[in-house]
């Protein structure tokens, strides 16, 4: 390290990322009135999949029997795993919240006269949340990745520490209330805008004390050129080839039952396949340029034309960011279960907004946004309420990675990507699941986790990199463990060995520990405590 | 993956060493940033879209580092083209009007679902 100088900052309230989530909450609580620091691993309109993307949020109308309409509609694809009451809420504050940005961000026409508020171009979005969090008074800080959390004696988060990478230094950051904000985790698939979404959050939390829940879905792919994670609207009319130009039998996209997802999988195991765009909207053709800039390149920059030339495509593995587990919310105010922590976006579960099925396309924005804002304003409330605990010093309670439990010495890590991917990407343990496969994943996981916390150390930015790699082997962990006791076939977590619902498991699944992981269903909880009351 | 940063358009500025999100770049000691850390490349294009010098060519595959001529760049007509397609502060009133057919995103999406759910669908009968 370039000298031992530590930057030291309070503050009332800590958001951990940089995506909208992060945002939104960073906003949110400054207008509560308190002081604001947002720490990213990346740079803030850049970092995360937001700024790649450029998600459709949820939209309703005000109209009660719409909204009450979208709601059960969404509902009845759940699995029984998403709440009413969740869903109304995050659709009303959406619809508030959006046209907020304007004067950020340059809302356009919606074909029909009004302003299109819906859907918004990632980079655009993201610039525009940065300089409203800036006027707001938010102290944004980039390429500071949070490396831990800071616990005070009584297990009260009141902090987290990590590593300014531009000029490599420590810093620690005392807060009053941390919202978590660091996204979903992809597995290091490739997938666009994700290479920092590495489940660094969930690590974070769960050595502190943290549940998570609903780690089992995380089964999500999206299509892309074999050498480019794009985004997929060019894609959704294409049709399918093998290398001898014969036509697969694809079922189209939206079909259920993963039935698109698993005829090209079971193609891609046998060998390449090759997407035809020929018969995409001629409109489409037309305008791509215009509504996806970044879809161009992948094709133009290898001369291909994409809608003459057959493609190799590839899936691009979405771990929990399309899937839904997260960190575990145990109230309205987006609460984790340990004090002083509130976890956003794709950091936390959406089961409570799509159950076993993904929420991209629409809920997980909505989401983002209002989860955000929740925790932001509910930490903003707390830090003016508890002052004291900001000069309280924490105490920093990272483990694996960073204080190696037994001696430090270099560990080889090649194995951790193809580990971590056994069970959420490759197509054959992630798409047809089954005990047998899911215990051989674990058990690989297990040793390399055994290795990484007894041995692992790195100094200087090197520390970041071996943070994520912890990170992945915790979260794929907490995915085995997961989808080993929900023996069933739920939404997007499919067993070939236990198919079909059962109804005994019609309830989330909590998960966590970092030597030790447990599982435990939620509903055995909220009887217990109910037992307790009794 | 960051392919070529043109020196000679460069103007040092920096930017692409603060925007680029996984910390790939390192600031050049005077003159052009380095590619410090190539492997941390996600091939995002977010440092075409933030150099207004269009001094940076991101080649497209993002699991192979290619060697790229940057004379052929140059003549391709690729370098800043992202930017300007963006609307980025290339033309007169910036991005504006840029996203009047955004809204066409989801109809365009279901569009292309219906095609093929037609498709697959007269296949089968
Ligand atoms: C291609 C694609 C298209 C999508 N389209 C849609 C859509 O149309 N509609 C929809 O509803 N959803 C969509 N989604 C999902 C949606 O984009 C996400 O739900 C949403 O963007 C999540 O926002 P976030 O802020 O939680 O995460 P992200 O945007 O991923 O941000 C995470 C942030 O955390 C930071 N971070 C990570 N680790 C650390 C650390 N250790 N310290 C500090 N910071 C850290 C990262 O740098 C990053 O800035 C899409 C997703 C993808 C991948
Ligand atoms: S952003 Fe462009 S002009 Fe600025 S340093 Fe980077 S390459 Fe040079
Ligand atoms: S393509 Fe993306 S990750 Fe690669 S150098 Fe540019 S900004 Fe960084």
């Amino acid at each position: 390290m370039s000298g031992h100088d530590v930057l030291a900052l309070t503050t009332d309230v800590l958001i951990v990322g940089g995506g909208m989530a992060a945002c939104w909450a960073a906003t949110a609580a400054a207008r509560a009135g308190a002081r604001v620091v947002l720490v990213d691993k990346g740079f803030v309109g850049t970092s995360g999949v937001t700024a790649t993307g450029g998600p459709n949020h949820w939209w309703v109308p005000p109209d009660p029997a719409k909204r009450a309409q979208a709601v059960e509609d969404r509902l009845a694809r759940a699995f029984d795993l998403a709440e009413r009451d969740w869903m109304a809420r995050i659709i009303d504050e959406t619809w508030r919240a959006l046209p907020e940005l304007a004067g950020y961000y340059p809302f356009d026409s919606d074909g029909r006269g009004g302003t299109f508020y819906s859907g918004v171009r990632g980079p655009e979005y993201m610039r525009a949340l940065r300089r409203f969090a800036a006027d707001l008074g938010v102290s944004i800080l980039d390429h500071h990745p949070a490396l831990e959390l800071l616990v005070d004696h009584d297990g009260v988060v009141v902090g987290a520490a990590g590593h300014a990478r531009l000029d490599d230094r420590l810093w620690a950051i005392q807060a009053s209330s941390v919202v978590l904000a660091t996204g979903g985790c992809a597995f290091r698939s490739g997938l666009i805008g994700s290479h920092g979404n590495t489940g660094d959050g969930l690590l974070m939390a769960a050595e502190a004390g943290a549940a998570l829940s609903g780690m089992e879905f995380s089964v999500s792919y999206s299509l892309s050129p074999a050498w480019n994670s794009t985004r997929t609207l060019p894609y959704f009319a294409a049709r399918f080839f093998d290398q001898e130009g014969r036509e697969l039998d694809v079922p189209p996209p939206m079909s259920g039952e993963a039935a698109h997802l698993k005829a090209l999988a079971t193609a891609m195991i046998e060998g390449p396949v090759l997407a035809d765009l020929s018969d995409a909207p001629a409109l489409l053709k037309q305008l791509l340029r215009r509504i996806q800039p970044a879809s161009m390149p992948p094709f133009e920059r290898r001369g291909v034309d994409l809608f003459e030339n057959r493609f190799p495509i590839r899936l691009f593995g979405e771990g929990t960011v399309r899937g839904t587990g997260g960190l575990q919310i145990v109230d309205e105010k987006c609460r984790t279960s340990v004090e002083g922590l509130y976890a956003a976006g794709d950091a936390a579960t959406r089961e409570l907004i799509a159950g076993a099925t993904s929420g991209g396309g629409a809920q997980n924005a909505a989401w983002a946004l209002t989860s955000g804002r929740i925790a932001g304003q509910a930490a903003a409330r707390a830090a003016s309420q508890r002052k004291s605990r900001a000069t309280a010093r924490g105490r920093p309670v990272g483990g694996a990675g960073l204080r190696p439990a037994a001696d430090a010495r270099p560990i080889d890590l090649s194995p951790v990507i193809p580990a971590v991917q056994a069970s959420t990407i490759d197509f054959d343990g992630a798409l047809w699941r089954s005990e047998a496969k899911l215990s051989s994943a674990k058990a690989r996981l297990d040793l390399l986790w055994r290795d990484i916390a007894d041995h692992a150390y790195a100094t200087g930015i090197a520390r970041i990199a071996l943070r994520e790699q912890a990170a992945m082997v915790a979260a794929a962990r907490w995915v085995c463990a997961s989808a080993l006791a929900r023996t069933e076939s739920r939404g997007m977590h499919m067993r070939t060995d236990k198919p079909g619902l059962d109804p005994a498991l019609g309830a989330r699944l909590l998960t966590g520990g970092l030597d030790n992981v447990w599982t435990r269903l939620e509903t055995d909880i909220v009887s217990q405590r109910i037992e307790a009351v009794a | 993956m960051i392919a070529h940063i043109f020196e000679d358009r460069c103007d040092g500025c920096n930017n692409c060493v603060a925007i680029c999100p996984t910390h790939v770049l390192d600031a050049g000691k005077d003159g052009a940033p380095v590619v410090a850390r190539i492997d941390q490349c996600q091939t995002c294009y977010m440092c075409e879209l933030y150099c207004t010098s269009d001094a940076i060519y991101v080649d497209p595959d993002q699991h192979h580092l290619h060697v790229v001529d940057p004379q052929a760049i140059l003549e391709s007509g690729h370098l800043g083209r992202l930017r300007h397609d963006y609307g980025w502060g290339r033309e007169a009133g910036g991005d504006e009007g840029h996203l009047s057919d955004f809204w066409r995103l989801g109809p365009l999406l279901r569009e292309g679902a219906e095609i093929a759910a037609r498709r697959y669908a007269g296949r089968k009968a």
